[in-house]
């Protein structure tokens, strides 16, 4: 009924290789993807400059939802073979999110000060990027107090799947308590002096979310490594 | 007759539970003293004035009930947890979502009692009037408790084998429980203040949506997180 879980050390360990030049092909490009974005767009007709914070929060939201997604399908993948790789990919995709939803928060509410005049509206767009914050934070708290590893790939991956279903639904229930938010920037809703801007952008904050999982993902491998060497030193060696 | 036997697992399951709690009660009853406790304050952060009290009273309700409850989600692991009883629990036959479901109802009749105690003490403190639409509150009630139950003894079965229980199962529980409070809350106070957007259909019905897809969700999901 339930699949056995692989144990990890049947694959080997990642090794970082050239993902550290990947890395810093994405630090350039999304220097480039800013610089050229801001000095290509004209100042909006409403937001004057102000329109520029949309290169950083319109390509974090998207960032977040894709990296959600990602732990969506990797905790299905959990639940369905077990395998601990896909647990760690979840579990890192997980963190890069959250820390790309607080981000697209954060940038939210400083666009939304001088355009709407105030740091926060109980807005469905805003409300629920907030709940699948703490959502979120709710399953990277649950990974932090489960010791197994098994369980914790379990109970983490049922947790994710869960979370996931209820994202729209909390969209849905927000968006008829109340909406005030703009039409959702994407290249078909904005002036077409904007969708460079937006499509580099989104290609640049890609490049980075890929470079961090993947470097999360190493660094949670190499954790497991070392915990199970301490097991093994624990029950007297080989 | 599989479906019979499953039936028989479920049922046995929630006697159990409620045997146990009907015995001590400590637990029921300070839950409800809980919740109604809640209510006062609740009463002391939105009054004195009547017509704001009216108006606060659904969300007051529930958020009572959601505060009071999780304690019991916590409660319902915990007496097997303590005595050891659970492995032996997993090794009788049968599916292991007939024990989830026999939770389930255990944890229904208790949220039940404890949300009829709390919504007649809440309308005379926050000094509502029964409504005439009294059967369709009813129906909403019964809906909300679902929807609380089903992810609170899900959510129950992992935080209370956690070291950080108390904190952890509201942590990972009242984030996923926003469509269903907005929901209840809002039909709740449409049916006790009056319906002038003619909303509490439509909010019925999305805690109906709810109810089912994480009834399925849970169930289905059970399995994993109850072993190991």
């Amino acid at each position: 009924m339930i699949p056995p879980a692989v144990p990890h050390h049947e694959t080997p360990l990642p090794v970082a290789g050239r993902w550290p030049l990947f890395g810093a092909f994405a630090l350039v490009f999304l220097i480039f993807a800013q610089v050229s974005s801001v000095l290509v767009s004209p100042p909006d007709r409403d937001m004057g400059h102000l329109q520029k914070i949309m290169y950083v929060h319109v390509p974090a939201a998207w960032t977040t939802f894709l990296a959600f997604f990602v732990v969506l399908v990797f905790s299905l993948l959990v639940l369905w073979k077990g395998r601990e790789t896909h647990d760690l990919i979840a579990a890192s995709a997980a963190e890069v999110g959250a820390m790309f939803n607080a981000l697209t928060l954060a940038l939210g509410m400083i666009w939304g000060r001088p355009t709407w005049g105030v740091w926060w509206t109980w807005d469905a767009r805003l409300t629920s990027t907030l709940v699948l914050f703490l959502i979120f934070v709710g399953y990277l708290s649950l990974r932090a107090f489960i010791e197994e590893p098994e369980r914790r790939a379990r109970w983490s991956a049922a947790v994710g799947v869960l979370g996931a279903i209820n994202v729209p639904i909390v969209y849905m229930s927000v968006k008829w308590w109340r909406t005030l938010h703009q039409l959702q920037s994407s290249p078909s809703t904005v002036d077409p002096a904007y969708v460079y801007g937006l499509r580099v952008n989104a290609f640049a904050f890609l490049f980075v979310l890929i470079y961090l999982v993947r470097r999360r993902y190493e660094a949670a491998r190499l954790a497991r490594a070392a915990e199970q060497l301490n097991d093994v030193a624990a029950l007297g060696g080989r | 007759m599989a479906w019979r036997d499953d039936w028989r697992r479920v049922r046995a399951i929630a006697w159990k539970d409620l045997t146990t709690e009907r015995r001590s009660k400590a637990g029921f009853n300070s839950v409800v003293a809980l919740g109604v406790t809640i209510l006062v304050l609740f009463g002391f952060a939105l009054g004195p004035d009547a017509a704001a009290l009216r108006h606060a009273a659904a969300g007051a309700l529930w958020l009572a009930v959601l505060f009071a409850g999780v304690l019991a989600f916590n409660r319902s692991y915990q007496v097997e947890l303590d005595t050891g009883a659970l492995d032996p629990l997993l090794l009788y036959p049968g599916a292991r979502w007939t024990i989830f479901t026999g939770k389930l109802l255990a944890n229904l009749v208790l949220v039940g009692l404890l949300l009829a105690i709390v919504v007649v003490v809440g309308l005379v403190l926050f000094q509502v009037s029964v409504p005439a639409a009294w059967p369709s509150l009813l129906g909403v009630l019964a809906l909300g408790a679902i929807g609380l139950v089903a992810l609170g003894t899900f959510y129950g079965a992992m935080a209370s084998r956690t070291r950080a229980r108390e904190v952890l199962l509201p942590l990972l529980l009242f984030p996923m429980l926003v469509p269903v409070m907005l929901a209840a809350m809002q039909a709740s106070r449409a049916l006790l203040v009056g319906d002038v957007m003619q909303e509490a259909g439509a909010w019925t019905r999305l805690l109906l949506a709810y109810d089912l897809i994480f009834l399925s969700a849970t169930h289905l999901a059970f399995a994993q997180i109850i072993e190991g």
